[in-house]
């Protein structure tokens, strides 16, 4: 019965040997020369706050509100493309259907952005 | 214009969207409610707009079905809510705040409807086409007994909550527009918790519910105690939605359905008992078991209750429960009915454990909301008793129990709220000593939530436990009758020492400077309300609730 | 039971819903408007009562003139709760007036009047007047409910409102702190109780599969024995509790904190009697359990005892009487537990004409005597208060049994029904001795308080009450002398004939002794007693009684014979009656008190798994998540085998 499970477990495997693999080679092979613009943490080419840099480790917690907005609009969205390929089948009644969901989407959009969830600072 | 031309004629195809009319009742005003409160200044205008849409919607339906009363209704409502933004559209929160309860109202008259047709009193064409024996909407939708009994108990539950946060959210500087439309949504997701037929259902509605509560227990910003309670309440409330979905993924391995009769069917007819089928059976107990604050996955709820403003912890205390033992009920009772041998031990183990630790636990306890906390712990192990009782009669106790339950909680808790807005503190229970004397009417109606709690003969709480009780001995769970009884005399305990505090002992030096109690009129409706359905169930009514509650104790198959 | 009738429509038994319903609505109304009905108030509540006395007397009447098989009817009112469809439960609003039912609501409403105009002088001058009153109300209308429920739970539903009003009555003064906790004990004590019953009935349900008495009695035969015993242990300690018996008797003295009429009402005449009510409603079912009739009339026997031994050591005048309400109870359950349900239930009236009398007289005393509570600060009051002095005698005489008068006719037909049961000559002895101690505590309470020397406070005149308080003293008083004619042989006296179709008829056995021995035996030790107590405290510096110093030896010297009495009687007598005391306090007490304790101790450790850490709760869920699967695999591990 567990035989079945047999490729499961050497895809595990393989996964590990290659992220050891890759770590191990390129910590050996490539060169190390480090500044302190590539030592900074990657935030999306905006200049990190030079105080929560020096600890290193803290990340402004507005990355994440915006992380949060686009995956929950970019989830929503998914449901267009399996809608427009039945949109034919679907008809009129389709369209509408969709029309009231698009509509409940932008009235939360509508919401984020009067409250202020898409500024910046 | 040629794209256009290709696509046939409206056609409606035949999705029974009657069997979910509450929920999109409640979604809608929910809606509604946020977009008002977004536009801000511009109110009228969107009041408007959504006026126009619904109204050429309506009129479109109309013309084109040649059905008259659900276009009809749907005008309506929308010339009455652009009526109510007219009137109130430099007061947003009265307004958000008389929608949210119209739109109680609205889905408690919905569902009555629907119970018309459940109950054979309404005869007509479209009865037919979303009550029966089967789930609807793809399997996804129950519209049972079960179902519909709790849903009204949520809507009513949300009914009271509305008028007593208006006063209590003002004062404390927390009413901010998102709070009614989270209610809706929140009422939305449990009462679509009730229906679910699917384990997917099941999971989207805790997800829809929990967020909105998560939101709501943390929405005294500025409280350390409220954040706590959110911050907890979410990462608890993430980890056993984590072991739930486990467990309905276990479901679907074992049985290859997601649907909860099937699944049950598939699970009965298993030659042995199979491990992967009681890992699922355990890991669902457990995902409930949060929701509904069994014993031991109960840690969370002392201090989320204490945390949270106080008409919402009677809010979370009542509704959730009610809808989470709907659910629990339906896929146990309902649907492992065949396999019980193999979990009405565990859940008696767990009955017997909620009770006494509920009840034992509130003992110690100085803080009244706290204290109500542990209580709402044991009351939830009466109701499991008639979780295992596995009939009918169970089920029927269970369905008795939460809705009287709904009202003890949202009445004492509201007295509690009441306190609060003139205290600007929690209540420990000597802040209480001698309240009976300086204001007798909340005492007393604090007192009588109190006895109700308690289950002495003449209030509801004692026909709720009764029903429960009854049930468990009719199954032959005499020993966890007798476990309950003890328990209920443990907790009379703790309800008595409130009373004495309020009406035998002396107020505490210096409060006699005290301002004197300003009841809002929506506190003192929304208590006094409780404190009649109280009484009313209690003495003279309790076999007509009985009596629907029998009637309600179905389930699709 | 079995010839169940319904009432001829237009008769009183058709109206006798009425009975509780009326004082119910007026105590609402004096909840609610009370404060401006001010001084209507007790109108309002004298008149409500006193109307359910009328109707409870026109039934009496009416069940009179029915033929002997046709007194039991069955008023149903409407449906209360109803479950599980026709082989379900259902419990109606239903009375059940049979004459048991009846001469209870007699009891309960005319005493109740009498009391009632009683604190329209006694609670003059009380602020909250009005409120007292609804309570008053609320107890009767509550009692009433009990008495003439028709199932056992809407006898449990009378049951709990009774002690509800109780523990609202007994804790009326408020302000002093001790009454609340009083209130408290009363209330909690109480609920042990009830834990007995209430698993009682489920038990009755799950075997019968109903809970009406209708259904229930005529069925106790086809039960097992097992079950049987089981529901009569357990309605038994609900009774305990409610009639304050060994071990639950605790609450009943530390109740009189309340107002005195309030004492008299429930803590003598009614609420306390309901568990004797009780047995003597189930009596078909205790026939079919004699040996558990025995317990009962053992546990009685044993309170009566022991009470009566505690009494004679108190010194407030209504902790004497408390306890002696305690011992006689102890009587009825005799009564009751032998199986002479007529006998328990005679001495049920009986006292209740006395006892509520006592307690009306100690208030007039009290009222006299600014408020003192203690007999040894009393004395010569018979001039002083004439008419609450005679009549106080006549109670005196009817407890201590003297002759002709009520307490005579029904302790002896207890008695002599203990003497008759085989295996009940011990509790007939105790009877004996306990008939022995009530003479003389009543003897020592009548004494210090009317007679002797004036010993009561400077600046206090005392006086005799006005005539709302005299006039129920005269009425009770009264009943007490005369009450005994109700059933002045146990053979063919009226309530014995009367309650045939209520209760299980006694099966007497036999005498071990002649009637006349018995009787005798009785009388001589009351007599002893009595004598005992009168001249004991006649003689004797009353300051000796319990106060120490400079006093006691004055009085030492002054009479010899004080020294005989000290060594012989009093010593023995009151290191007893210490030892009952401090058991009472320490060993009952403490075992409720332990109870509680154990809670709170369990809780305090519980308490500590609430760590507040998110991690923590985290863990517990997990640890339920084992400990779920560990149940389950138990289950199909055993439940396979099974």
């Amino acid at each position: 019965m567990l035989a079945e499970y047999l490729p499961v477990a050497v895809l595990f495997v393989i996964a590990f040997l290659f992220v050891a693999l890759s770590l191990l080679v390129s910590s050996k092979l490539g060169p190390s020369r480090p500044n302190p613009v590539k030592n900074a943490a990657y935030e999306s080419g905006i200049i990190p706050d030079p105080e929560t840099a020096v600890g290193g480790s803290r990340f402004p917690v507005r990355f994440y509100l915006v992380a949060m907005l686009f995956i929950i609009f970019d989830v929503e969205a998914v449901f267009l493309y399996p809608w427009a390929t039945v949109l034919r089948d679907l008809s009129w009644y389709g369209l509408a259907v969709m029309g009231v969901f698009v509509a409940l989407l932008f009235e939360s959009y509508y919401y984020v952005l009067r409250k202020g969830g898409l500024e910046w600072d | 214009m040629t794209l256009l031309a290709q696509i046939p004629p409206l056609q409606i195809p035949d999705i029974a969207w009657s069997a979910i009319s509450p929920e999109l009742v409640l979604f809608g005003v929910g809606i509604l409610a946020l977009l008002l409160d977004t536009a801000g200044p511009q109110r009228l205008q969107a009041s408007f707009l959504v006026f126009g849409f619904a109204a050429a919607g309506a009129g479109y339906i109309a013309l084109s079905t040649e059905q008259s009363v659900l276009p009809g209704l749907v005008g309506l409502a929308a010339l009455g809510q652009f009526a109510l933004t007219a009137i109130w559209r430099d007061r947003p929160r009265l307004l958000s705040a008389l929608l949210a309860a119209l739109g109680f109202a609205g889905a408690i008259g919905v569902t009555t409807w629907q119970w018309g047709a459940y109950s054979g009193r309404l005869v007509g064409a479209d009865a037919a086409t979303f009550v029966g024996t089967d789930s609807l909407l793809g399997g996804m939708v129950a519209v049972d007994g079960v179902a519909l009994f709790t849903r009204v108990t949520v809507c009513l539950a949300g009914l009271v909550t509305v008028p007593l946060s208006f006063a209590y959210a003002e004062e404390r500087r927390i009413h901010r527009g998102e709070y009614y439309p989270l209610l809706l949504f929140a009422a939305t997701g449990m009462t679509l918790l009730a229906s679910s037929a699917d384990f997917i259902m099941v999971f989207i509605a805790i997800e829809v519910l929990s967020l909105s509560l998560y939101i709501l227990a943390g929405f005294a910003k500025r409280d350390l105690n409220s954040q706590e309670a959110a911050l907890k309440y979410f990462l608890l409330g993430a980890f056993s939605s984590a072991l739930l979905l486990y467990g309905i993924a276990l479901v679907y391995g074992v049985t290859g359905s997601t649907n909860i009769a099937e699944a049950g069917r598939a699970f009965s007819s298993l030659d042995a008992p199979q491990g992967m089928a009681v890992a699922a059976m355990a890991l669902l107990i457990v995902g409930f078991g949060f929701k509904t604050a069994i014993v031991p996955f109960h840690m969370w709820t002392p201090d989320v209750y204490q945390g949270a403003p106080t008409p919402i912890t009677g809010f979370m205390a009542a509704a959730t429960k009610a809808a989470a033992f709907a659910a629990f009920l339906r896929v146990f009772v309902g649907a492992f009915a065949p396999l019980q041998w193999s979990w009405t031990p565990v859940l008696w183990v767990l009955a017997a454990l909620t009770m006494l630790a509920g009840a034992i636990l509130a003992v110690v306890q100085n803080d009244v909301k706290r204290m109500l906390g542990y209580s709402a712990v044991a009351h939830a192990g009466y109701v499991l008793i008639g979780f295992v009782a596995v009939n009918r009669a169970g089920v029927s106790g269970v369905l008795v129990y939460l809705l009287i339950y709904t009202f003890m909680s949202l009445g004492s808790f509201g007295v509690l709220a009441l306190l609060e807005r003139r205290n600007h503190k929690a209540m420990a229970i000597d802040d209480l000593r001698g309240l009976g004397r300086r204001d007798p009417v909340p005492a007393g109606m604090l007192a009588l939530f109190l006895l109700s709690l308690a289950g002495i003969p003449g209030t509801a709480g004692f026909v709720a436990k009764f029903a429960v009780f009854r049930a468990g001995i009719e199954a032959g769970h005499a020993a966890l009758v007798v476990i309950a009884v003890v328990s209920s005399v443990i907790a009379a305990f703790f309800y008595i020492r409130v009373i004495v505090a309020m009406f035998m002992e002396d107020v505490p030096e210096g409060v006699a400077a005290e301002a004197p109690l300003a009841p809002s009129t929506g506190m003192s409706a929304g208590i006094a309300f409780s404190a009649a359905v109280m009484v009313a169930f209690g003495t003279v009514l309790p076999f007509l609730l009985v009596d629907l509650a029998d009637q309600a104790a179905t389930f699709v198959s | 039971m079995e010839n169940v009738l319904t009432p001829p429509a237009g008769s009183p038994v058709d109206f006798a819903w009425l009975i509780p319903v009326v004082p119910a609505l007026s105590a609402g109304l004096l909840l609610v408007f009370g404060k401006r009905l001010g001084r209507l108030s007790s109108a309002v509540a004298i008149l409500s009562i006193g109307f359910s006395a009328t109707l409870s007397t026109m039934v009496f009447a009416f069940l009179q003139a029915q033929p002997e098989e046709g007194r039991v009817f069955v008023r149903t009112l409407g449906t209360w709760l109803s479950v599980g469809g026709a082989d379900g439960l259902r419990v109606d609003w239903a009375l059940l007036i049979d004459p048991l039912a009846s001469v209870m609501l007699l009891l309960v409403t005319w005493v109740g009047l009498l009391i009632h105009v009683y604190s329209l002088g006694y609670m003059a001058h009380d602020e909250r007047n009005p409120q007292f009153f609804a309570y008053l109300n609320l107890f009767a209308a509550s009692m009433l409910i009990l008495v003439t429920g028709s199932s056992f739970l809407t006898l449990f539903v009378g049951w709990e409102l009774v002690g509800l009003c109780s523990y609202l009555l007994v804790g009326f003064w408020f302000e002093r702190r001790d009454y609340a906790t009083a209130a408290k004990k009363a209330f909690v004590v109480n609920r042990i109780g009830d834990v007995g019953f209430m698993i009682a009935m489920f038990l009755i349900f799950a075997t019968f599969g109903s809970l009406t008495f209708a259904d229930v009695l005529p069925a106790v035969s086809t039960a097992a024995t097992g079950v049987l015993i089981a529901v009569g242990l357990l309605l038994f300690v609900g009774a305990t509790g409610k009639s304050a018996q060994i071990p639950l008797f605790v609450w009943l003295p530390d109740a009189m904190a309340g107002p005195t009429p309030v004492s008299a009402l429930i803590h003598a005449a009614t609420m306390v009697t309901a568990g004797v009510y009780l047995v003597a409603r189930a009596s078909p079912l205790y026939l079919e359990i004699p040996d558990v009739g025995l317990l009962v009339a053992w546990v009685g026997a044993a309170t009566a005892f022991v009470a009566a031994a505690i009494a004679c050591a108190q010194v407030d005048l209504k902790r004497i009487l408390a306890y002696s309400t305690v011992s006689q109870l102890g009587y009825m359950f005799i009564g009751v537990g032998v199986g002479d349900y007529t006998a328990g239930v005679f001495h049920l009236l009986t006292h209740g004409f006395f006892k509520a009398l006592l307690f009306l007289a100690a208030g007039s005393v009290m009222h006299a005597v600014a408020d003192e509570t203690d007999i040894r600060r009393m004395g010569g009051l018979f001039s002083k208060m004439p008419v609450t002095a005679v009549t106080s005698l006549i109670a005196v005489l009817a407890i201590a049994g003297f002759p002709y008068t009520s307490g005579f006719f029904s302790k002896e037909e207890v008695l002599a029904s203990a003497a008759a049961r085989p295996g009940a000559q011990g509790i007939w002895v105790l009877g004996i001795l306990v008939a022995g101690m009530t003479a003389f505590y009543m003897a020592r309470w009548f004494v210090l308080i009317f007679l002797g020397s004036p010993r009561w406070a400077e600046g206090v005149r005392p006086h005799e009450s006005p005539p709302s308080m005299t006039l129920p003293l005269v009425v009770l008083a009264v009943g007490s002398a005369a009450g005994g004619l109700l059933n002045t042989s146990p053979e063919d006296g009226f309530l014995h004939h009367w309650l045939e179709p209520s209760v299980a008829a006694f099966a007497a056995d036999g005498h071990f002794l002649s009637e006349g021995l018995l009787l005798g035996a009785a009388l001589g030790v009351a007599a002893v007693g009595g004598l005992l107590g009168a001249l004991l405290y006649l003689r004797v510096d009353v300051a000796t009684v319990g106060v120490g110093g400079g006093a006691r030896n004055a009085a030492r010297r002054r009479y010899y014979v004080d020294e005989v009495y000290e060594t012989i009687v009093m010593r023995p007598g009151r290191a007893m009656a210490d030892a009952f005391a401090a058991f009472d306090r320490r060993g009952i007490d403490g075992a409720v008190n332990g109870l509680a304790r154990m809670t709170a101790g369990v809780a305090t450790v519980g308490r500590r798994t609430q760590t507040g850490f998110v991690r923590s709760y985290a863990l517990a869920v997990l640890a339920g998540t084992v400990l779920i699967a560990a149940l389950f695999a138990s289950g199909v591990v055993f439940g396979g085998i099974r």
